[in-house]
């Protein structure tokens, strides 16, 4: 068991996994989603490979409306 | 046009389409997480004919600013938008004004820069700052006419005056936006008279009584203040000067006085 925080809120995953596998569990849409961990951009080519691991600080972001 | 504060999507869609705009400010925020119900706002634009600028609103650091750029960059690329290496740099010093970081803007900008952005770069209307961030690289300086949202007008509009002198001797193609504080129509044909090359607003459409018939005010108030600009307006004279031919007026003048007087 592995403890990461996405977006601020403490989340529980079974074990280290690859980006594209914390997508699934924590279930964001996956249309317009940048990630970032530990204050650095994941580009999309990497979800694959890039492991999430213990203590990771998680970023999911999208587009909103703003000025 | 900015895309936020709209009642709903359809709305802010229907705004944009009467402002003629083909470049919308975007916000990038944490998505909702264990939510697959909510609308994104992506869905809601024409991404063949609008290029996406996404801002680094609501930062007050250089290093959330870089963050929150670098994150919108990463979206756009795999939309493929224009917009991609575009950011609205906006670095906030104070919650309540709105005012920007002057300091915090200029570190961001330049590292932003740096790194492959067009930086489009909000800022007040100080002239020094804003030649600060042109030496830096910005793409384009946006200065403030008033606080963000608080739809005063063009405030100062002799600072505005120096920037769009400063930015643009020997560089007359430099892109100076006035940015933040619009409130209705003629602020922004005020904006385009002085020269300024563009005008980014959000509250004063999304926010008036009928956004979709304000958008399309704007639209003829830039049309209007860009073509005025061109055109060159006249000097101002303290007297009047006749429209019509004074030879062959049939009046007479019952209090005296010459053509010259």
């Amino acid at each position: 068991m592995i403890k990461i925080t996405v977006n601020g809120r403490s989340v529980e995953l079974d074990d280290s996994m690859t980006v594209e596998h914390m997508l699934d569990r924590v279930d964001v849409p996956p249309n317009y989603l940048a990630v970032e961990v530990n204050a650095e951009v994941v580009p999309r080519e990497d979800y694959t490979t890039q492991p999430i691991q213990d203590g990771d600080q998680v970023e999911l972001v999208t587009l909103v409306g703003g000025g | 046009m900015g895309t936020g504060r709209y009642d709903t999507m359809t709305q802010m869609r229907d705004s944009l389409d009467a402002s003629g705009s083909d470049c919308v400010t975007v916000a990038v925020r944490r998505e909702r997480l264990y939510d697959r119900s909510g609308q994104n706002i992506l869905d809601f634009l024409d991404l063949d004919r609008c290029t996406l600028l996404p801002n680094t609103a609501g930062c007050f650091t250089a290093t959330d600013a870089i963050r929150a750029a670098r994150l919108g960059r990463e979206i756009l690329k795999t939309l493929g938008n224009p917009g991609a290496d575009w950011v609205k740099l906006e670095v906030l010093g104070d919650s309540k004004t709105l005012l920007p970081d002057p300091v915090q803007t200029v570190e961001a900008c330049q590292e932003l820069a740096a790194d492959g952005f067009k930086v489009l770069c909000y800022t007040s209307d100080c002239p020094v700052t804003a030649k600060r961030l042109k030496e830096v690289g910005a793409a384009s300086v946006m200065p403030a006419g008033s606080p963000i949202g608080s739809g005063q007008g063009l405030l100062n509009k002799n600072n505005l005056r120096i920037i769009l002198e400063y930015l643009k001797d020997g560089d007359p193609d430099y892109p100076v936006i006035v940015d933040a504080g619009v409130g209705t129509a003629s602020d922004v044909s005020e904006a385009f008279e002085l020269g300024a090359d563009g005008v980014l607003l959000n509250t004063a459409i999304a926010h008036a009584r009928d956004p979709v018939r304000m958008a399309r005010a704007m639209k003829y108030a830039t049309l209007a203040g860009r073509d005025a600009y061109l055109a060159g307006r006249i000097p101002k004279k303290l007297y009047g000067t006749a429209s019509s031919p004074s030879e062959g007026v049939i009046s007479t003048r019952p209090y005296g006085g010459s053509e010259n007087q």
